[in-house]
């Protein structure tokens, strides 16, 4: 077992003498500022299916906000940085389709002029991953051995969807929750009005769609809503409590590693 | 018509408070993609055909002088005639002339967004020509004078309500007590009204899905017939269509009818697909005795050459903005201009400019639905986001926008600073947040909060707490 | 030759990367596809043969809400014809494509039927007309302008009907043209019809809250006569 310098501080043991899988954790802005136990779901689960998770320090941003705004020059020295942090990993996770979805996607074109750079970012990008989608597609999990009682339901993140393929996978790991019962969500794959700054920007329209989706959500009668994104999580989290819905919002993460005991998205922490 | 882009966001607010227009576009978002997959799944090589048709428009854009000299050479030799307009005016001026020379007074007009975009029917009639739309959903909103707000479904924001009484304005010499709360009674109506129209009109003017070099044919696609007979009974078959939709024989033709209508309106093919080559012949019994072919540019030819390239495969079939869940909500009208959705957030500024247009490309969630189901596989979102990039360095993108990325960016780039920044910020939303867990309003977040809480955050950044526990350990 | 179309064409040149038109042997090449198109792309549902062909063309003709009359000869379509508006309460005055495949019919087996062999006109209800093919794919008929086969008789009135042998059935677009195409080159044409028309089920519309209607323009009615002669006898 490796103990690390600050820079890199790992938890987890590899099996002394196996070649344990190394994955670098890019916990993404959001987790890493709004819902931190989502980050520690995945170590866990990552751990859990055997991998050695570190989590390099210098990480902030996958530079999305950035790059979608137009600002590529900013999107280029953030995607720089993130290039040089996650060198020398096995894979790299992330508990967001749409920030994995940037690394892997989006992060060659950014340095289509820089030859040395677009290789690096096309290595990474090769093994830059979401997380549900790594632990049943590279880790060849097919159950967790979580519990959760209840009616929930799955909002498919359009970034994990369509830029990475996400689909079956969360919804095969959640059947094999004890005592959860899933119900499909109509219009599952229509966005929810996040959108990154979409929703600062358009906040009418943003309103319109989140609505819509809400409304979807109340009438299957699921008791929470799980996503692959906190950025959609949010979102709904915050209109249901507009709402003053019953329905609740969790990471998917949350759930399949046993830790959704604490407050739902939005629910009051309690004192101390 | 004039564009109002600049005015999206006001417009679409007002959109949003429509709740008849909302409810009348929901019909079209919530059942169209399910009627689309069905009628997709029906044709399992609906996907290798979207990258055959690719390939042929790519391939045509490669060549496109060759084709359309080609296509020129043909329909002159079927006793057509071509006109080339650099611009909405020139092409304006060559319908008119032509018009003109016919002695019209009326003319028939199939849906044409081409014709929209060079402001055609408000020039004919400042010329004294009156044009009448005979597609129903143009015809209704010819009535109402309104634009359309779809490529394929012009009118289907309204209701039924609303269109029995555009007929009762408009169609003054009927009993005003007649029953119109069927829609079959509006058809009926409809059907007579505009019959009447084709047969008086003295031209008749079309747009063109395709041009076919092969043959010099144009090609239009209909559910209604009233293509056909605007370009049969009138005199005249004037077409106008945009540089960009050549294809090159009558098989690539078919292999893009084949996604057409599948993607337009989710059926197998529409009821008329309409293939029209010169006038009539000598011993032909009807048919029109002279077909021009107005051919416009309107930026196009400097589009092939830059990086919007590809929004030139479109065949305007509108999937994309069928599918759009911010068109679902605000619908056409709300975009400004001919062309909305995202084929529109992508090609209107390219034709009246990224400082008119600005918000078109903004407005976009990227979800990547509209790229998904677009049957010519353009790239829709990274389209936009090319636009956004133009747009912010000519500084368009407004102030505070740029100034919240060029913050966010700023500690983003500099871990330590941003580790000590964000600590700092969230310890205070979290210790502010922590009873209710969430905000109802938060300052500087009024856009978040005017709709929906904003949760709190947990507390402790999960860099901190990992890095506390990494030291615990070592 | 206009300024406007050399500016055109110079711009479009000038995009791709040239200062003149593409080199001989391109054009060449894309000549030699144009003068011998070949076929892209054919789905599953465009092939097959005989009776199966047939068939689909009839399921999916039917769907498309085209009705079909299957009649064992020829000989039986005037019967079929002067049934089929009784049936729908329809006169008994249509007007007929001169044709000579509709002139050979025996219809003087339903002297109720008044004929007049012309063009359309709006006052007419019902028109009878060759169809030059059927594709199976979609159910469609191919159908063309001619001097024996006046396009509006397949718009003006409200009741179309279209009289189809068997053997002209093909499963694919792309088989029709190539048909059309053989019977232009034999007659000595190099151009095609002023119109062809592929016809799917009667007009309709969905522009009233997206119901659809059938009859906004075009016909109410479609009505297809199949022939089914022995498919040896094409």
């Amino acid at each position: 077992m490796t103990t690390g310098t600050a820079e890199e501080a790992s938890a987890g043991a590899a099996a002394p003498g196996a070649a344990t899988v190394h994955v670098a954790l890019f916990v993404t802005c959001l987790v890493d500022l709004w819902r931190p136990s989502v980050g520690f779901a995945a170590v866990k689960l990552l751990e859990d299916a055997g991998c050695r998770v570190s989590v390099p320090a210098a990480q902030t941003c996958c530079a999305q906000p950035a790059y979608n705004s137009g600002d590529r020059k900013d999107a280029v020295a953030i995607a720089g940085n993130v290039i040089a942090a996650f060198e020398g990993f096995d894979y790299v996770v992330a508990p967001s389709g749409s920030c994995a979805g940037m690394i892997k996607c989006h992060y060659p074109g950014l340095f289509a002029d820089d030859p040395d750079m677009k290789a690096r970012a096309e290595e990474l990008a090769a093994r830059t991953w979401e997380l549900i989608s790594f632990l049943t597609d590279v880790m060849k999990l097919d159950r967790v051995a979580a519990r959760f009682e209840g009616a929930v339901t799955y909002h498919d993140g359009c970034s994990g969807l369509r830029e990475m393929g996400i689909k079956q996978q969360p919804r095969k790991l959640l059947r094999s929750v004890a005592g959860l019962e899933l119900k499909e969500l109509p219009d599952a794959e229509i966005c929810c009005g996040f959108g990154g700054t979409f929703c600062v920007k358009y906040p009418g329209i943003s309103n319109a769609m989140v609505d819509d989706k809400v409304s979807e959500i109340e009438a299957t009668g699921a008791g929470t809503v799980l996503a692959g994104d906190l950025g959609c999580l949010l979102n709904i989290a915050g209109k249901l409590q507009r709402n003053d819905s019953p329905a609740r919002a969790r990471h998917i993460a949350e759930v399949l590693a046993g830790m959704a005991e604490g407050p739902a998205i939005g629910e009051p922490s309690g004192g101390g | 018509m004039e564009p109002v882009s600049h005015a999206f966001k006001e417009s679409a607010d007002r959109a949003l408070e429509n709740a008849t227009q909302r409810r009348a576009l929901s019909k079209m978002s919530h059942e169209f993609g399910a009627k689309r997959a069905k009628v997709v799944a029906r044709l399992p090589e609906f996907d290798a055909l979207r990258d055959q048709a690719k390939t042929i428009k790519d391939h045509v854009l490669e060549n496109l002088d060759f084709y359309l000299e080609t296509f020129e050479e043909k329909v002159t030799a079927n006793g057509g005639h071509v006109h080339w307009c650099r611009t909405p005016e020139e092409a304006r001026d060559a319908v008119l002339a032509l018009c003109r020379d016919a002695g019209a007074r009326t003319v028939a007009k199939g849906k044409s967004m081409i014709t929209e975009e060079i402001g055609l029917n408000a020039f004919l009639e400042a010329n004294g020509i009156t044009p009448f739309e005979t597609d129903l959903g143009e015809y209704i909103l010819q009535l109402r004078g309104e634009a359309p707000s779809h490529i394929t479904a012009p009118a289907v924001h309204l209701n039924i309500e609303q269109i029995a009484d555009a007929f009762r304005d408009g169609h003054t010499g009927l009993d005003p007590a007649r029953r119109l709360d069927e829609p079959q009674a509006l058809l009926d109506e409809a059907r007579a009204m505009l019959r009447d129209r084709f047969i008086e009109a003295d031209v008749g003017i079309t747009g063109a899905n395709f041009l076919i070099a092969e043959t010099g044919s144009t090609v239009i696609v209909t559910n209604e017939g009233n293509g056909d007979l605007s370009q049969t009974l009138p005199k005249i078959h004037i077409v106008v269509a945009s540089i960009e939709k050549v294809v090159p024989t009558l098989e690539d033709a078919a292999t893009i009818l084949r996604l057409l209508a599948r993607s337009a309106t989710a059926q197998e093919i529409t009821s008329y697909t309409t293939f029209s080559t010169g006038p009539k012949r000598a011993d032909d019994l009807d048919g029109p005795e002279a077909f021009h072919v107005v051919l416009l540019d309107n930026g196009r030819s400097e589009l092939l050459g830059g990086e919007f390239r590809e929004v030139l495969r479109c065949i305007r079939c509108g999937a994309c903005q069928s599918l759009c869940p911010v068109w679902g909500a605000v619908g056409g009208q709300a975009y400004g201009w001919v062309y909305s959705g995202p084929i529109g957030a992508v090609l209107t500024p390219a034709l009246i400019g990224i400082g008119e247009a600005r918000h078109l490309p903004e407005a976009s969630t990227f979800c990547g639905m509209c790229e998904s189901v677009c049957p010519m596989r353009i790239p829709l979102p990274k389209l936009m986001r090319r636009w956004r990039e133009m747009a912010f360095e000519k500084k368009h993108t407004p102030g505070v926008a740029r100034y919240g990325i060029g913050l966010w960016a700023l500690f983003a780039k500099r871990p330590a600073l941003y580790r000590l920044t964000v600590r700092a910020v969230i310890a205070l939303l979290a210790r502010i947040g922590r009873r209710k867990g969430r905000f109802r309003r938060l300052p500087l977040a009024g856009g978040w909060t005017a709709h929906r809480d904003l949760p709190a955050p947990q507390g402790g950044t999960f860099m901190d707490q990992w890095r506390s526990r990494g030291e615990r350990n070592s | 030759m206009s300024e406007a179309r050399d500016q055109i064409i110079n711009r479009i040149r000038a995009s791709n990367g040239r200062t003149g038109p593409i080199d001989a042997e391109a054009a060449a090449k894309i000549q030699e596809r144009l003068n011998r198109p070949p076929v892209n792309l054919i789905p599953e549902r465009g092939k097959g043969e005989g009776a199966e062909l047939v068939e689909r063309f009839v399921e999916m003709a039917r769907e498309a809400s085209a009705t079909v009359t299957r009649v064992a000869s020829a000989d039986e379509v005037p019967t079929a014809v002067e049934q089929f508006l009784m049936r729908e309460n329809l006169p008994s005055e249509v007007v007929m494509a001169p044709d000579e495949s509709l002139d050979a019919l025996p219809w003087s087996d339903q002297p109720r039927l008044t004929i007049r062999r012309d063009r359309a006109q709006p006052s007419d209800y019902v028109s009878v007309t060759p169809a030059f093919a059927g594709i199976a794919e979609t159910g469609t008929l191919m159908v063309h302008s001619g001097a024996t086969t006046p396009y509006t008789l397949n718009f003006l009135p409200e009741t179309h009907i279209a009289v189809l042998g068997a053997e002209k059935i093909v499963g694919a677009y792309e088989d029709a043209w190539a048909r059309l195409r053989t019977k232009l080159k034999a007659a000595g044409e190099t151009t095609l019809p002023r119109t062809v028309c592929l016809i799917t089920g009667p007009s309709r519309t969905g522009d009233i809250e997206k119901k659809i209607l059938l009859g906004m323009h075009g016909p109410l009615r479609l009505n297809i006569i199949l022939v089914e002669t022995d498919p040896k006898n094409c």
